[in-house]
Order: C-alpha cells, then structure tokens, then sequence
C-alpha cells in the first residue's frame, strides 16, 4: 500500500493544524444541543404538543424538521436537527477540503509531495481525521443529551445521525476537491450539494402525511434519497432506529472511493473540471470602485436573497398557524411584536428578524474592506485616482443598498404568501414592507460602526464588530434585559429596541431620523479617520 | 529641470523601529532610476509614502512638484504603480482588472493594452486565482504600463518573471524612457538596474547609502574570476585591486576591482589561460563586502520591518 504511505504522519499534522478548530465545534455544537434541550425542558406539556402539531400541520413549515412524536428530545430536534446536521456537514466538508485542495492550492502539498508520501495519503488524512471529528461529535451530542436528562438510546441516536451526515460531507468534499482546482470551487460545491440534500428532504416531509396521532409525520419518498433524510429517519427519541445508518456508511464508502478514483486520473494541482474562462474585457459597469464592489459583493448578495426569498415565502405561508396557536410561543411574539394582536405581534417581530439578518450581511460585507486592506487589492486601488473615502462610500453604499434589496426580498415574498392566505395581498404586502424599511436606520447605525471600527482600529475591525452586534442582539427586543436580569435602561443601548413595532404601531419621525443622524456621523468619523492614517498594507 | 521625485530628510516609523531614516532620494524627469537595496530595506516603504498611502513622520517629499499625502488623487492621475506583490480579485478575470485599475487611474490606451498582452504572452480571460505568481505580475505591469503617464513607480517588478519575459520587460522600460518618461525601478537584482537605469540609489537600513550613475559607483562593484592556466600562477597577490585570492598550482580564484580588471588580465596571460570564469558582483556581495559589518544589524532591523 504505497499509495498509503505517509498518512499517519499527515493525520497528526491535520490533527495538529485543527485541534483547535475542530474541537471548538464539537464542544460548541454539544453545547448548543445542550442549551436547546435545556430550555425546551422548561415547557409545559401542552406547549410541547402545540410545537409539535404546527411540525406535523403547516407542510411549508415541515421543510424544517421532522416530527416523530411529543417529547422534550422529539420535539426541539424537530427544529434542531437540520441546525446540527448542516454545522456538521460544514465542519467535516471545510476540513476535508482544508487538508487536500486548499494545500495543493497554496502549494503546500508540492512541498509534502516531494517527500516520502503515496499519493492517497494527503486524502486519506484529511478523511480519518475529519471522520474522527465526526464520531467525536456524535459521543459528545449524546453526553450532551444524556447530562441534560434526556433518554441514553435517543440522545446517542441523535449524536449518531449527526454524525453520520457529517461523515457523509466529508465524503461529498472528497469529491469536490478533485473535481474543482480551487477552494473556493471545492467548498462552493460541497455547499451545493448540502443546499441539495436539504431541499430533497425538505420537499419528501413536505409531501409526507400526519400519522393518527397528529404529532408524527410520515414523510414521503423523496425523503429516503438525501442523507439528511436518513439522518431524521433514524427518528431520535421518536423510534430510535438504528438500521439508516447503512445507508449513510454505504454512501460514505461510495463516495471515498469515487474520490480516489477521481484523484488517479488528475494531476496535482489540477481538478477534473476545466477552469471557466472570462471576460478578456471589463464590462463598464466594473470600471467604478462602485462597481468594483457591486461586483464582489454580487455572489454573497445572491445566495442571502434566495436565503430571504425562502424564509419569507414560508413565513408568510405559516401566520394563520401562528395567529391560531395559543401557547408560550405566542407569549414571545407578543413581546417581541410589540402588539396584542398576535397577527401584528407575528409580523413585527418577523420582520425585525429579517432585519438583524440584514444587518448581519452589511457586516459581512464591511468587514470585507478590512480583508482588501489586509491582503493588498487595496494598494492597487488607492494608487490609481480614487480617493480613500471614495473607496469607502463605495463599500458602503453597496452594503446598505445590499440589505436593502434583501429585506424588499424577505418583505414581498413573505407579504405574497402571507396575503395569499389570509385573501388580501395588497394590505400584506403594503403593512410588510413598510415595516421592512423602518429596520433601515437600524441597519445603517451598525453600518456606520462597522465603518467607524474599521477606519479607527483596523486589526480589530472584525472582532469588535462582531461582538457589538451580539450585544445589539441581546440587548434588543428578542431577549430583552429582564430575560437577562440586566437593568432596563440597557436595552435603549441597540438600536434594535428603538424600531418602530410596525405594523401594530404607528411610525414617527424621531426613531427613523434619529438613527440615521448617528449612522451619518459615525461614517463620517470613519470616513475622516481613514483619511488620516498609514493604510495598513501587508509587507 | 525639476526632480520628478524628491525626498530629504525623509523619517517613517512604524512603532519603535525607525523604517526610513533622513532618506534623501532625486529623480530627475526623464530618467530611469534603480533604486537598490537588500530585502527590508525600506524601498516598498519609500514607494508608498511616495504614493500616500503612508505619512511621513518627517522630512519633505514631493512627487511631480505635489505632496503625496494632500495632493494623492491628484496625482494619481498622472503616475502608475506596480507593486511588490501583487494581490488581486480572485474572481476577476485578469483582464478585467487591467481594463478596472486603467479606469480607475483616468483611462488607458487601448491598442497598448493589446500591444502589451501580445508581448507579454498574457492571456486575460483567466481568473486572477488561477495566475502564477509571474503571471499576476504581468497583469499589474500591463495594467500599468497601457496607461500613458509620466511616472512610473515599479516595486520589484521582474520578480517572478522568467528570463524570456524579464526581456520584455527591459524593452518596454526602454521604449519609456525613449518617450520622455520616468521611471523609479526599484529592485534587488544589481545586473537588471545595470542594464536598465541611468542613476541609481542604493539604500541600506532606511537611508540612502549612495547616489549616483553606474559608472560613478563603480568603485563598489569587484568581479569574481576563477581562472585555469597551463603554467602554475607564481603571484597575484602583489597586484593592485586583487583581493581574496586562493591559488592551487594552476588554479585561482580571486576578486578584482573593476577598475583593476584589465591589469590583472594582462598579467594572467603570461601563465597561458585554458579557461576564465568571470561573474559581476550580486548585490548582497558588494554589500557585504562595502559596508562590512554594519550589514548585519541592518539587516536585522530591516526584517522587523519587513515582519510588520
């Protein structure tokens, strides 16, 4: 086995590259799966039935979970099994690319290959190692259930169906990685494919049917082709079966195998798929730094808005689910929705999810300034006849029109579905979308931070944002400051305490102009400082 | 004539280290002026506080006649620049980011763009991620050179070009200073300055060490020889300007100053030579064997810099 030789020697340095990052994952996901159970355990049991029948009832809504039946672990793995499975599957897909294409790409693997390596060891690394991750986090999802009080056959069940559908991605990357001589192609195509088998599952409990009891559901053919679907078959806490997990090494197998079939017939450095060519010319769109950066934020813009498109469509399709119910949940829209009318509540707070959404792309986008600065594209641009603030409004007028863009998205699909089922689109639409622009000021005061942090502390642009966001969020209207036991004039800190409830509130001037004046001045802060200091260039 | 470039008493630091120390550097208009140095010796950070993208802590500098810091977009128009290391848009074809960074500086003349692609042998429909590092070079040279402005400011330009293409590229630095253009080439390769430049800079440790044509520096530059002859060589080491020499019966190696050179070769051939390699100095030669020992912690300075 020659072609083999070197892979215990490239397994440890995997080990050694990602103990940090694969550990943190696995904690971070058990404790995740902990939290969830946590909480879940302090609802009544008629809050755990009403949870599980809108699973069962709302078929837009099944896309999201499979009910097997009313329990604590039954019914938060509804919701938590595809957040689990999709973390799982990028952790073992980004590993197994970072071990194989990533290196050939920077060159590393040139410089491992020329050494006494086969040439399936680096592969064969990146799967042991990634597929150690998997059974690792598979044991610490069931601890994670057991400690929480939950049954031991169901919460192993779960670490175990987790982990097979990581294991299964890291198979898919296998592929992934011959077939695309980039990392960004590879990773790209591993993602296509979880989007995919998340779509297949999605539409098989979606056509799937409620057993007698109301709180199970059957799901339909379509199901059984996606690995996800295996993984929620395996019913956790609902049957706990065992048998599935067949399926998921079988696939697992095939796919390795293909990948290494795939890995004899290239060449280092190369993938399977001939690299796409482009334009020899720019379009005169491209020849601004406005559309310099229309042009790199396009791709990231397009996923979020079939991302929006989605999650507006089946939010829309689920108010008269939610307007029905009557439970703990209700309680929070309530809360959060600013509003008695549970169906004004439901909207409201909708929407203002949408918007942290948004605003979360805008600091995706933002911090992308950092990235041009610290990697060098920045140089080029700013010795050619654009100035420093010009470079920077560029940015920042694309991120904000860019969320923008994102929350009309989320506002119309959802006010389309929403009107549709309740019988008057034009009222939906108009209350939806006016309350899609009123999260913009919001939007533009973090703007106007993330623009702020980086001018004035570019090595901690991402960081410092990052954490202001989170504590946006918590100080907001989701959480509230009494849920924190904080004291209440701490909540006026986010500027997402200060948007207008709409629709089940008027909106006034101050709390829409009054933020804006704040973004205005904190970009115009950052606009001067980044005129004033050294560009921080690599070396 | 006015200096396309001058700087004096020049100071940058970054923290506690001093990367540019009261540098004094003149470019006249017109000229192509090498400017030399070992790694980290502060030549990408002189070029950047030339293009403004860093602020000079003290002294004047001035770039066609404006300040760099005020002035940059101003400027800008009129210059073009290739970096050291030239980081691009992975997703960009390199085409595009030639037709982009041409705009971006006022626009740029098409035919030269299609001139330059040809002699470069660059094929622009690709994507950025998928250039060699050579090649990425040749997209930021092309990008520049397909502009027609007055200075041209080149970091290390030729690093990863493979000999073929170093060519080229002398031929079109050629062809500018033909036109009236200025160029400051900044570079570590002491052959390629020697071929291009009509004056040149050396700068150690963040100070400009010496100035002048390549004939007025020529006291720096020694050559190696290593010679085979039919009769043992008896001595050279009397000689005026040789130095280091090692001799085995009829084998020698020895160094020459420049200006000794025809001297000494006189003199070997009365031994009768069957064979002679002679080789110009590498820079980190002639630094080494000028500045002695100074070398070491400027070099150890420089790379603190160089880290940052």
């Amino acid at each position: 086995m020659t072609a083999l030789t070197g892979t215990a020697t490239l397994a440890r340095l995997a080990l050694r590259r990602d103990r940090f990052r694969l550990s943190a994952y696995v904690l971070g996901l058990a404790t995740l799966w902990a939290g969830m159970l946590a909480a879940e355990s302090a609802q009544t049991h008629q809050a755990l039935v009403e949870e599980t029948e809108i699973f069962v009832r709302t078929p837009a809504v099944r896309i999201f979970g499979v009910a097997s039946g009313v329990s604590v672990g039954a019914t938060v793995l509804i919701r938590g099994y595809v957040v689990l499975a999709v973390l799982a599957a990028l952790m073992s897909a980004l590993a197994v690319v970072r071990h194989t294409r990533q290196n050939e790409e920077t060159g590393r693997s040139e410089l491992v290959g020329a050494a006494v390596v086969g040439r399936y060891a680096a592969l064969a690394a990146a799967i042991i190692v990634t597929v150690g991750a998997d059974i690792a986090l598979a044991a610490a999802l069931g601890l994670a259930g057991v400690v929480t009080g939950q049954p031991a056959a169901g919460s192993f069940v779960t670490g175990a169906s987790v982990g097979a559908f990581g294991a299964v991605f890291a198979g898919v990357a296998a592929v992934t990685v011959q077939l695309s001589s980039t990392t960004r192609g590879a990773s790209g195509l591993a993602a296509a494919a979880l989007g995919l088998a998340f779509l297949v599952s999605g539409v098989g409990n979606m056509l799937g049917s409620a057993d007698a009891s109301g709180l199970r559901l059957v799901s339909a053919w379509p199901a059984w082709l996606s690995p996800m679907g295996w993984g929620q078959q395996m019913r956790p806490f609902g049957g706990d079966h065992w048998w599935p997990l067949v399926l998921s090494a079988a696939a697992f197998g095939a796919l390795v195998c293909a990948a290494g079939a795939l890995a004899a017939r290239r060449d280092v450095g190369r993938g399977i798929l001939a690299e796409r060519r482009g334009a020899a010319e720019a379009a005169s769109g491209l020849l601004s730094p406005l559309g310099l950066v229309a042009r790199l934020q396009r791709g990231a813009l397009l996923a979020w808005a079939v991302g929006m498109l989605g999650f507006g469509l089946v939010f829309g399709a689920i108010l008269d689910e939610v307007a029905g119910s009557s439970s703990a949940t209700t309680d929070w829209y309530v809360r959060m929705g600013g509003s008695d009318v549970i169906v004004d509540a439901y909207r409201a707070s909708t929407i203002q999810m949408a918007g942290m959404a948004a605003a979360i792309y805008v600091i995706q986008m933002l911090l992308r300034m950092r990235a041009e600065e610290a990697d060098g594209p920045l140089e080029p641009i700013l010795a050619t006849a654009v100035s420093r603030p010009r470079w920077m409004i560029s940015h920042l007028l694309n991120a904000a029109l860019g969320s923008l863009a994102l929350l009309l998205v989320f506002a119309i699909s959802m006010g389309l579905t929403a009107g549709s089922i309740v019988g008057d689109v034009p009222a939906q639409l108009r209350d939806i979308v006016v309350a899609a622009l009123v999260q913009l000021p919001a939007i533009l005061v973090i703007a106007g931070v993330v623009v702020a942090v980086t001018a004035l502390l570019p090595r901690w642009a991402g960081a410092v944002s990052w954490t202001l966001m989170i504590v946006f969020i918590l100080l907001g209207p989701m959480f509230g400051a009494a849920t924190l036991q904080l004291p209440e004039w701490t909540q006026s800190l986010s500027p997402f305490t200060h948007i207008p409830k709409v629709p089940g509130t008027d909106v006034t001037a101050i709390p829409v102009v009054a933020p804006i004046a704040i973004a205005a001045a904190l970009a115009a802060a950052g606009l001067t400082w980044f005129r004033r200091r050294n560009v921080a260039l690599p070396a | 004539m006015t200096p396309a470039i001058s700087t004096t008493g020049l100071v940058k630091e970054f923290g506690s280290t001093r990367a540019l120390d009261r540098l004094a550097l003149t470019v006249l208009t017109g000229e192509v002026h090498g400017f030399l140095g070992p790694n980290g010796a502060g030549k990408t950070t002189t070029i950047r506080v030339l293009l403004g993208l860093l602020r000079r802590d003290a002294g004047a500098v001035t770039v066609l006649g404006g300040d760099p810091w005020r002035d940059a977009v101003r400027l800008h128009r009129r210059l073009a620049y290739v970096p050291g290391e030239v980081n691009l848009w992975p997703n960009l074809t390199g085409g595009e980011v030639i037709d982009l960074l041409g705009a971006l500086r006022g626009g740029l003349d098409r035919q030269r763009r299609e001139a330059l692609l040809e002699r470069f042998r660059l094929d622009p429909t690709k994507q950025c991620r998928a250039y060699s590092k050579g090649n990425r070079q040749k997209v930021a040279l092309v990008a520049a050179f397909a502009s027609d402005v007055e200075l041209y400011l080149l970091d290390e330009p030729s690093s990863g070009l493979d000999p073929l293409m170093e060519v080229v590229f002398q031929e079109v630095v050629r062809e500018l200073r033909d036109g009236g253009r200025t160029v400051l080439l900044s570079s570590h390769i002491l052959a390629e300055v020697e071929a291009l430049c009509d004056r040149v800079t050396i700068i150690r440790a963040g100070r400009g060490a010496e100035t002048g044509t390549f004939d007025e520096l020529r006291h720096l530059t020694r050559t190696s020889v290593v010679v085979e002859t039919a009769r043992p060589i008896d001595t050279l080491t009397g000689l005026p300007g040789v130095h280091d020499v090692s001799i085995d019966r009829t084998r020698a190696h020895f160094s020459v100053d420049t200006s000794e050179l025809n001297r000494v070769l006189a003199r070997l051939v009365d031994f009768d030579v069957r064979s002679l390699t002679s080789s110009p100095p590498t820079l980190e030669e002639l630094f080494l064997r000028h500045y002695g020992d100074v070398i070491e912690t400027a070099d150890a300075d420089a790379e603190l810099v160089g880290a940052r």
